[in-house]
């Protein structure tokens, strides 16, 4: 029985605490991207710099809180600082808009002209980011550490095995679900938000019915700006902040919106956690845990890893193809690309 | 006067014109109904009056005020309302909330006006937390028409609003149309089942390659030989 349970714990240590995590991340990444689908019908390329952008202004906000001596510890300074990265993604992404994109919905442009403008904006960020901030890993992570520490948790069950729990994991894990609840509600609920799920749904009717484009455009950039901020703090918090890192989350991100059926919001959270726990799943060592479980002559000689970590992408690479093999309109049906 | 009048419409999507000096009119709490054979421009003057295809002569006027140069969503402001032959529904929300998107640009309290809709389509009231999407092809166009009618127009277009129903969903429609034109409203409509929509009609319209061929009441086009030889079938 202990044994079980020593197994149960150390799953939930590294592969479903890490998971739930991560998937919050993606889920809130994805969910960013969906809604642009959704308006704008265009796969923003751009969304992983985005992040990255608006997590640049919260890392270099917080620097600015620590060394005027601002702080909530035991939670994260950076918490503070969001407001700031929030605001600076937001006005880019309109700024952007506003420059960029409208030229191009005013002419009616394909949805691949789009993609590939897109693309041009996500470099542009790329290199503005870099410029600012630099290439390299900036920790701005400070207050406590853990929520739950291994030793305590051993001490408390008497378990061999210990669970940790992060505060970035568990900050992570509370602000995902209070984001996408507020999130649904305001689709749900308020009149702008219906009005964008109807300009999703049925653009055309959507015009008949008196719904204002350049206002639900305008909702759109600014809540994809503000859960991709959100989502890359949480992130950076969680490891740590690296402009390149950013730019390959898009994979992810674009493998849990389309999992979950792009244009589809519950899909997008659904499609992150989807991802993240497949990739964990794949990429971790069962060697510790087939010894709790299983008999002793079938003890393990390697480290029964399906994938090493380097290859981490190669699973929302597969899941993607599956998909768009399989079923393109992902699970909750929702556009195909 | 007429409520609503298209007068001399000449124009077309770009290049060759479709419609040629076609006038249509409609009085408040009347039917009327544009029938034709195929490719005569029955939509697009329908959507010409709507303010979605340009024109490039004539002029469209609503209660003596000329709103030719509106936009289709300045239109619905100025009190007119359209139901497209496709794409009428948000598949993806409820019945409620597609009546709620009808009225949204009221901001006054609605519920009464989504009670009359009930109250004319009994059936929406039954399925109205369901997606439009899952309805049934003429409960479908009942949503469509209620969606219309939530912002009280006083002029309400349907473009073939029973294109794919059943005849019996047909008759019920047509009934509920009578209802709407009986309650002030002036009902203006493309119809590809020519002979009984002039039978509701007040008023009907002849269109031949965009051009007015025959003008009358309905009963009177009924009854014209001519009329049911080349246009109704015998």
């Amino acid at each position: 029985m202990e044994d079980i349970l020593n197994a149960v714990v150390l799953l939930s240590n590294f592969v479903v605490v890490p998971a739930l995590a991560y998937g919050s991340q993606l889920a809130l990444g994805a969910l960013g991207v969906t809604l642009i689908y959704g308006i704008l019908r265009f796969a923003n390329f751009a969304h992983g710099d985005l992040m990255a952008f608006g997590t640049m202004f919260v890392v270099m906000a917080t620097w600015w809180m620590q060394g005027a001596g601002l702080s909530i510890d035991p939670l994260p300074t950076a918490l503070l600082a969001l407001p700031f990265g929030i605001a600076a993604a937001v006005a880019v992404s309109l700024l952007t808009d506003r420059a960029v994109y409208r030229f191009y919905r005013r002419n009616k442009s394909p949805a691949m002209i789009f993609v590939i403008v897109s693309i041009g904006v996500m470099f542009l960020m790329n290199g503005v980011v870099r410029m600012v901030i630099g290439p390299d890993d900036r920790s701005f992570g400070d207050g406590a550490r853990f929520l739950i520490k291994v030793k305590e948790f051993r001490e408390a069950t008497g378990l061999s095995e210990g669970l940790a729990l992060k505060l970035s994991q568990g900050l992570t894990i509370a602000v995902t679900v209070a984001v996408v609840v507020a999130l649904f509600r305001f689709l749900q609920k308020s009149r702008t938000g219906k009005a964008m799920r109807a300009y999703s749904d049925n653009e055309d009717l959507a015009l008949l019915s008196g719904v204002s484009p350049d206002r639900v455009v305008l909702f759109a950039w600014a809540i994809a700006g503000t859960l991709a901020t959100i989502a890359g703090t949480l992130y950076g918090l969680d490891k740590s902040f690296k402009p390149f890192t950013y730019f390959q989350l898009l994979l992810p991100i674009f493998a849990a919106a389309i999992v979950g059926g792009i244009g589809h919001p519950v899909g997008a959270v659904v499609g992150g956690y989807i991802v993240a726990f497949s990739e964990v799943t794949v990429t971790y060592a069962y060697r510790k845990f087939l010894i709790y479980v299983a008999p002793e002559s079938w003890r393990p000689e390697g480290l029964v890893q399906l994938l090493s970590t380097e290859y981490k992408f190669a699973v929302s690479f597969v899941i993607l193809v599956v998909v768009l093999l399989v079923r393109p309109t992902g699970i909750f049906r929702g556009k195909v690309i | 006067m007429s409520l609503l009048r298209g007068e001399g419409m000449t124009g077309g999507y770009g290049g060759a014109d479709i419609l040629r000096k076609c006038t249509i009119a409609v009085e408040a709490g009347e039917i009327a109904v544009i029938v034709g054979p195929n490719g005569a421009g029955k939509s697009t003057a329908m959507k010409a009056i709507f303010g979605m295809v340009g024109l490039r002569e004539g002029r469209v006027v609503l209660d003596g005020k000329d709103i030719t140069g509106l936009s289709p969503q300045d239109r619905v402001r100025e009190g007119m309302a359209f139901v497209p032959q496709t794409g009428n529904v948000f598949a993806g929300m409820t019945v409620e909330e597609n009546l709620e998107m009808g009225a949204y640009l009221r901001t006054d309290d609605f519920s009464g006006t989504m009670e009359q809709v009930f109250e004319l389509f009994p059936i929406l009231k039954d399925k109205r937390r369901q997606a439009a999407g899952e309805l049934s092809g003429g409960q479908r166009q009942q949503v469509a028409v209620g969606r219309a009618l939530m912002t009280r127009p006083r002029a309400l277009m349907l473009d073939e609003p029973t294109a794919g129903v059943s005849p019996i969903v047909m008759d019920d429609l047509f009934d509920r149309i009578v209802e709407i034109g009986r309650a002030g409203v002036a009902v203006l409509m493309v119809e590809q089942n020519a002979a009984q929509a002039l039978s509701i009609a007040d008023r009907g319209y002849v269109l031949v390659t965009g051009e007015n061929r025959y003008s009358d009441t309905g009963e009177a086009l009924l009854a014209n030989a001519e009329v049911r030889r080349s246009f109704l079938g015998g």
